[in-house]
């Protein structure tokens, strides 16, 4: 039979709120971590607005020779992961070192690192480029570091597919678990809010210029002009069913029970996007019947094309108004490769609690046909959830967590 | 303050640019009596060394050779090698 | 269908750019006539820099049919990616258009994803350096592309036209054995049918040079740039730099069996561990790589003495080449000593995440013609590298199975067996 992989452990970093317990408290509250930019000054640029993660005291969460060779997103990671088995209530340095991996996914690597070296070089020149460049930045480095610091020499791993990249690792850590693996991390922080990183952003013409921060990320809204960016995201402890139960788990969260990707047809092709496509499969995978499936956490563009596709897929899987649909991201941003291990977890924490967490701001614009939960959560047994990501270009993954049995 | 422009390398000089360019390991007290402990005690790896190096070469325009680095294993040996260098600068 | 569990995975198709030649025929002389590709950087003035030798690639993007605005759109390493894309497409004899687009997907491996484009473009947008506030209103529009490598399997999927599975995997420098290892898992667990997977990287730019310089981790030979990389000699001193580009079809045996396809090999073991001791560093027992190589030669079915050849990851810095020596040792017992082992970075450096990918094509090419490329540059061992290098020119062989490895910063350790289907199997 196949392995079944669970989720045990959480650890999360959010602008509305760092570590499970706030992040969901302030999930359910609707209070949103979205504002103007403090990092840098913004008034040069169209965009202003973020969901930054402020109070995260990197240096009294991690030894300090580490911060040097650091970005922010890395510091995120090595935290959340050392949360994630807290939270599993694993030692890690206590478990068999091949038999435990980290999957991650990484948006644009350690892009305020490179920022800083790219400076260097060509404001001073190649002697002043930090000894940390090297790896700091890169894509992998995540993975790299979070296996480092806790003894873990199994299969690592890290995939790149924009905003869909998330759920792309939590499955890879699944495909390790059924390859017999017992534990894996899996997940992604990002962050790349940093002058450089901001005009890279915006150059995809999707980042909203609103300046106000209850009006400026509306998804499914008639109002809709693109997404706030945020900083952040989720790593989860994905452990192999019979592993957790053995060495009796403080909980199981759930099952990732059901997985699929797909990519959309090549732009002028005028055939559909691949996003139900995508839907449909992982239900498959999941061997779930959509009305099995309570909520669908969105992927959320916040642009009036991809919105209806997103809402099109959705009614034509599960009927108009055929399950409820939420995007807590509105309170955070969107996160690139965090947010879908974000959403893994809001819905885990909604199939423990039985309330789904709120959309907040958005008035439904009338041509979506989906029941949106609006403003307040809304209590509703949970028993299974999809969540969904896209990424630029024309990426979908499409994930099923369901209850612990 | 960098003594850089005095033409000296103190103690104080090296532990100021490990804290910069590496940090520090929470189990050791690097303003305690460190000149003989190796690197590698104060928990200083290979890296650190580089980056440590390269800061001291920018700080104060010498040039400490790949193998004069590598073969340094404690802070007075580190210490005397850059005042090695300095003196032999042109002034 | 075959059942998941029982399928496997083949080669069908091999697309390459490398230094000292584009495409596979001129990629596998400059390979067994043991020469070199390494030459003093001439992308830019490399005179400021500690190492100014590279592998490049001579590569006239129009001339293997990319379009202006393809070319404007996308950064070296896409284009690389999208040419040996199609090079493998049309090796392959396999109708693209008649597949299933749902069951055919890409995963495409870069360690440093669009660095060429994004060290040019924040020279211009923060004014060579001088601005903090960098000015987006000199940004090129497609920068987003640069920002996040996807765009390279997003261009290469529009290529082939696959609407599966389709993503980068970036893990340093093991993302070229690890990606097609990716597509291989997908095809055998049934999720696709056919896979373009395979790697590229164009590293070679000002800010790459720097970053090695500082730790450095490449080699200084600047006065005898043909002669500089040196993996496994006693006088090595550090890498070469290079790039390149090689993207595989990969498909399902019983169907390519079907359809009569030419089948190089079968990607018959593959698993990657960590070494979670360093960064940079690497652990003298090499015992993760020789994790790695006991699982891929289980996986396979294989024993240690039935490797014919190691294609090593062989970087020349002085500790790789002792710490994968020591992997093979601990791996393959007695055979080590047996079994001839060469680095082809003597010839063509070393291009990160798209090495791997690269090393693949020559261990496959190998196998095709029954010929083990050499180590360059090799005339006087480290005497705590004593196995069989191949030095300096080619071996006629017989070559049915190859493992191939690499090994990455990060930890990231890597093991691939290469194999003819038809093999005897434990």
């Amino acid at each position: 039979m196949t392995a079944r992989a669970v989720v045990t452990g959480l650890g999360i970093v959010a602008s509305n709120g760092i570590g499970r317990d706030a992040y969901w408290a302030a999930t359910l509250a609707g209070r949103s971590g979205i504002g103007r930019i403090t990092r840098f000054d913004p008034t040069p640029y169209p965009a202003r607005l973020a969901g930054e993660v402020s109070g995260f005291a990197a240096e009294e969460l991690l030894p300090s020779r580490l911060l040097p060779q650091t970005d922010r997103m890395t510091r995120f990671a090595l935290v959340g992961a050392d949360w994630a088995f807290a939270d599993a209530g694993i030692r890690p340095q206590e478990l068999p070192e091949f038999d435990m991996g980290v999957a991650t996914a990484s948006h644009a690597g350690g892009f305020e690192f490179g920022q800083n070296e790219l400076k260097a070089l060509w404001s001073r020149g190649g002697q002043y480029v930090s000894a940390y460049q090297s790896f700091a930045w890169f894509y992998a480095v995540n993975s790299g570091q979070i296996s480092i610091r806790n003894g873990m020499r199994g299969p690592s791993s890290v995939v790149v597919s924009d905003q869909a990249g998330g759920l792309d690792a939590v499955a890879q850590a699944r495909r390790q678990i059924r390859k017999g693996i017992p534990l894996m991390v899996a997940g992604a922080m990002d962050s790349s809010i940093c002058p450089w990183g901001w005009v890279a952003q915006i150059a995809c013409g999707r980042i909203s210029v609103s300046e106000a921060p209850d009006r400026a990320y509306l998804p499914f809204d008639a109002e809709a002009c693109g997404y706030v960016p945020g900083e952040g995201g989720a790593l989860l402890i994905i452990e192999e069913a019979d592993h957790a139960r053995r060495r009796e788990a403080p909980q199981v969260y759930g099952e990732i029970a059901g997985y699929a990707a797909t990519f959309d047809p090549r732009p002028g092709s005028g055939r559909d996007s691949g996003l139900r496509r995508a839907i449909e499969q992982a239900l498959r995978d999941a061997e779930i019947p959509p009305d099995g499936i309570d909520v669908v956490f969105a992927d959320a563009a916040a642009t009036p094309e991809l919105d209806q596709v997103e809402a099109t897929a959705i009614t034509g899987v599960f009927g108009p108004g055929g399950v409820p649909v939420t995007a807590p991201k509105t309170m955070t941003g969107r996160l690139y490769s965090g947010a879908a291990p974000l959403d893994l977890a809001a819905a885990l924490l909604s199939i423990r609690d039985g309330i789904i967490p709120p959309t907040t701001h958005v008035r439904l614009a009338d041509r979506y046909e989906i029941d949106l939960v609006r403003n307040a959560p809304r209590t509703a047994p949970v028993r299974a959830a999809l969540v969904l990501a896209r990424g630029y270009g024309g990426f979908n993954s499409a994930m099923v967590v369901r209850a612990p049995t | 303050m960098s003594t850089a422009q005095t033409g000296s390398f103190t103690d104080d000089d090296l532990r100021r640019i490990l804290r910069e360019g590496a940090g520090s390991d929470e189990s050791v007290d690097l303003d305690g009596d460190i000149l003989d402990s190796t690197f590698e005690e104060l928990g200083y790896d290979s890296l650190a060394l580089l980056e440590t190096g390269s800061r001291i070469e920018r700080e104060y325009q010498i040039t400490l050779e790949d193998d004069a680095v590598s073969g340094v294993r404690t802070p007075r040996e580190l210490i005397d090698l850059v005042q090695q260098r300095l003196a032999a600068r042109p002034s | 269908m075959t059942a998941a569990g029982d399928r496997r995975v083949v080669i069908t198709g091999i697309g390459v750019i490398a230094p000292g030649g584009v495409g596979v025929k001129d990629f596998w002389q400059l390979l067994t006539d043991g020469r070199t590709a390494t030459r003093r950087i001439s992308f830019f003035d490399p005179s400021p820099f500690r190492s100014q030798v590279a592998a490049e690639v001579d590569f006239d993007p129009e001339l293997h049919g990319l379009r202006p605005q393809e070319i404007r759109r996308m950064d070296r390493a896409a284009q690389f990616a999208v040419v040996t894309a199609r090079q493998a497409v049309r090796d392959s004899g396999l109708e693209f258009d008649a597949l299933d687009p749902l069951r055919t997907g890409v995963t495409i491996g870069s360690a440093v994803g669009a660095t060429m484009g994004l060290d040019q473009e924040y020279r211009t947008v923060s004014d060579g350096g001088r601005l903090d506030l960098v000015d987006h209103r000199y940004a090129v529009p497609h920068l987003y592309n640069y920002l996040v490598p996807s765009s390279f399997a997003a261009e290469v999927a529009w290529a082939v036209g696959a609407e599966g599975p389709v993503s980068v995997v970036s893990t340093g420098c093991t993302s070229g054995l690890d990606a097609v290892g990716y597509a291989a898992e997908v095809i055998r667990e049934g999720t696709a049918d056919v896979m373009v997977a395979g790697a590229t990287d164009a590293p070679i730019s000002p800010i790459t040079v720097a970053c090695f310089d500082a730790i450095k981790a490449t080699t200084p030979r600047n006065d005898d740039p043909e002669h500089a990389s040196r993996p496994f000699d006693a006088s090595r001193n550090g890498f070469v730099l290079g790039e390149g580009a090689a993207v595989f079809v990969l498909e399902e045996l019983s169907v390519a069996r079907a359809r009569g396809a030419t089948i190089y090999a079968e990607v018959a073991g593959y698993a990657t561990r960590s070494n979670a001791f360093h960064m940079t560093g690497l652990r003298p027992d090499g015992r993760e790589m020789a994790e790695a190589i006991r699982v891929a030669l289980a996986e396979a079915r294989l024993d240690p003495e039935d490797i014919d050849y190691v294609n090593a990851h062989g970087s020349g810095t002085k500790q790789n080449d002792r710490h994968e020596t020591a992997a093979f040792k601990r791996s393959l017992g007695e055979h080590a000593w047996r079994v001839p082992v060469s680095s082809i970075k003597s010839m063509i450096g070393h291009s990160l995440g798209a090495i791997g990918s690269i090393e693949i094509a020559a261990s496959v090419l190998a196998m095709t013609h029954h010929v083990v490329p050499p180590t360059a540059n090799l005339h006087n061992p480290d005497p705590e590298c004593d196995l069989d290098y191949v030095p300096l020119v080619a071996r006629d062989w017989r070559t049915d199975a190859v493992l191939s490895v690499g090994s990455g910063f990060g930890g990231f350790q890597s093991a691939m067996v290469l194999a003819r289907p038809d093999r005897d199997r434990r």
